[in-house]
């Protein structure tokens, strides 16, 4: 083989390069079809209570009854969501709101006060806080906390008091990890140039680092907001699963997902009651892809200014 | 002539390791002094003794260091006060993700200047003394990170001046900057020396030549010779101080 040969010839190294961008457009694809064939198999399906029973939207978001498998007076299904979503949205809403303080103390804690031991060890607490089944959470919520809200307060025990409580639990761990990350990129000179014209630890804390980790810090908020408001098992395990507005923090409640899990395997595919659910899961998606874009929106407002 | 800082013996100490050998000096008031020497030989570490910015790293000092008389390494003393008198700028322009106005704003507002004019007065001021005030006069709620590099820097000293300080210490202030920047900088550094003592640590030693008037040479942890600026680099009294001077090692 003469020399020319030899150069016009590709290397095994560029045919490595050639495999592998193959194989990552080929992943690529196969996760955009999945997200696609995803999204519109729940939209479809979603949207035939509307189409073919003709329910309209409004009855829908804003109806107070839940109970698809009889007619009201008007012949019309019972398909009221409201009491759920208003109960998703109070359940993720407070849980968010008790873990988030706590989060933010720890992650400080963590990045700026503690001995490097304390805050590795501490890490792997918060790292194994993440990896428990919500299964586990769940059951927990069900023998320790709901018993001790009915020894408190009366009643069943069962609802958005419990849930909150076992959701904050699982929120907390994912809120802190992802604040301490966003602590950790602030650079370090910061630190020092705040010290260095005389401010106290505290005040470059307060001032310089968690005010250049606030959108890092709003992510993990939103991240934790998703985790509540998906979170199905646990919450259906302590809150009562009864799809009624709730009129105190105490009475039986049920959010979205866990009228879904309770639901969907005692309703028939293409009934009216599995449309319903189905529904349901569409306002899930609807709501997780707003997180998302919440997270997006955030992230880029963060570079801007940071630019 | 008044000597604002002090070192005695000062060793200083990472865990086991020496880092400073006894340093013995004097700065004056209201002069600039240049601290020279290899990279590693201990400079930045000294300077930063003068402000007590050791932060996290494991570091010990021994011996004096007193400023204004008074031992800046008494357990009694006040390291947020002594920050405030003995302020400092770094190698890497630092601005924080704030505006101009508040970067500039930062250090008398958690001082507790919190009146209005007063802060917006200490602000023109200080970007004036910094040189940077008609570049930014319109621009003084855009974010400080905008800046350009020497800009920036600029923008670091003023933050500094705005603690109304009597020292500024500079660490390599102008080693991330370009030319003209770095010359902008020497500028402002000649203005201020008035009303401010000085202390640069600086590995341009053309540098120290232009814009100081004492120059502390030193080498692996060791204060080799300190002298006055001309007379250090016209006829330094350490054979050292000539071999480093011309180049010979370093």
């Amino acid at each position: 083989m003469n020399e020319q040969d030899q150069l016009m010839q590709s290397s095994f190294q560029t045919r490595q390069d050639h495999w592998g961008k193959l194989v990552s457009y080929f992943c690529i694809t196969v996760i955009g079809l999945l997200v696609i064939s995803i999204i519109y198999f729940i939209a479809a399906r979603g949207l035939n209570m509307f189409i073919k029973d003709g329910v309209s939207l409004k009855d829908f978001l804003t109806g107070m009854t839940w109970d698809p498998t009889v007619t009201d007076a008007h012949g019309k299904p019972e398909v009221g969501a409201w009491p759920m979503i208003f109960t998703s949205f109070a359940v993720t809403i407070l849980a968010t709101l008790v873990a988030t303080p706590l989060a933010l103390a720890v992650a400080i804690f963590m990045t700026e006060l503690a001995p490097k031991k304390a805050a590795s060890f501490m890490q792997s607490v918060i790292e194994l806080l993440v990896g428990i089944p919500s299964v586990v959470y769940g059951f927990v919520g069900l023998v320790v906390v709901v018993p001790f809200i009915r020894h408190l307060f009366g009643g069943t025990g069962s609802g958005i008091l419990a849930a909150v409580t076992v959701l904050f639990v699982m929120v907390l761990p994912t809120i802190t990890s992802m604040s301490i990350d966003s602590l950790k990129n602030v650079p370090k000179n910061y630190r020092e140039a705040s010290i260095a014209l005389g401010a106290t630890l505290w005040q470059t804390i307060y001032k310089v680092i968690l005010r250049s980790a606030i959108p890092g810090i709003l992510t993990a908020v939103i991240f934790g907001m998703a985790r509540a408001f998906g979170e199905a098992l646990a919450v259906q395990m302590v809150i009562g699963n009864a799809p009624l507005m709730p009129e105190n923090l105490i009475s039986p409640a049920s959010t979205l997902t866990s009228t879904l899990t309770v639901g969907i395997g005692n309703t028939v595919m293409g009934t009216l009651p599995n449309d319903a659910l189905w529904s349901l899961a569409l306002v899930l998606m609807l709501m997780s892809l707003a997180f998302n874009l919440l997270v997006k929106l955030v992230n880029k407002k963060g570079v801007s200014r940071n630019a | 002539m008044e000597k604002i800082l002090k070192c005695k013996n000062v060793v200083l100490k990472y865990g086991t390791k020496e880092a400073l050998h006894g340093i013995n000096m004097e700065i004056e008031q209201d002069k600039i002094t240049a601290l020279i020497g290899p990279s590693g030989c201990g400079k930045s570490t000294l300077l930063k003794c003068f402000n007590r910015m050791h932060l996290d790293d494991n570091a010990t000092v021994e011996g004096q260091i007193l400023f204004n008389d008074q031992d800046i390494y008494d357990p009694k003393e006040d390291m947020v006060e002594l920050r405030r008198q003995i302020g400092m700028v770094f190698q890497q322009p630092v601005p924080f993700p704030l505006s101009i106005y508040d970067n500039v704003a930062y250090g008398p507002r958690i001082g507790g200047v919190k009146d209005k004019q007063q802060l917006d007065q200490i602000v023109e001021e200080s970007l004036k003394q910094a040189a940077l005030w008609d570049e930014v006069k319109d621009d003084l709620k855009k974010s400080g990170l905008g800046l350009s590099g020497g800009q920036q820097q600029r923008l670091c000293i003023a933050r500094t001046l705005a603690v109304k300080p009597q020292v500024i210490l500079l660490d390599e202030p102008t080693s991330a900057l370009d030319p003209i920047s770095s010359g902008l900088i020497e500028e402002t550094l000649m203005k201020l020396k008035d009303e401010y003592t000085i202390v640069i640590v600086t590995h341009n030693m053309q540098q120290a030549a232009r814009i100081s008037d004492y120059t502390v040479f030193m080498l692996n942890g060791s204060l080799i010779e300190f002298n006055s600026t001309k007379q250090m680099f016209e006829k330094p009294d350490n054979q050292l101080t000539d071999d480093y001077l011309n180049g010979r090692f370093g």
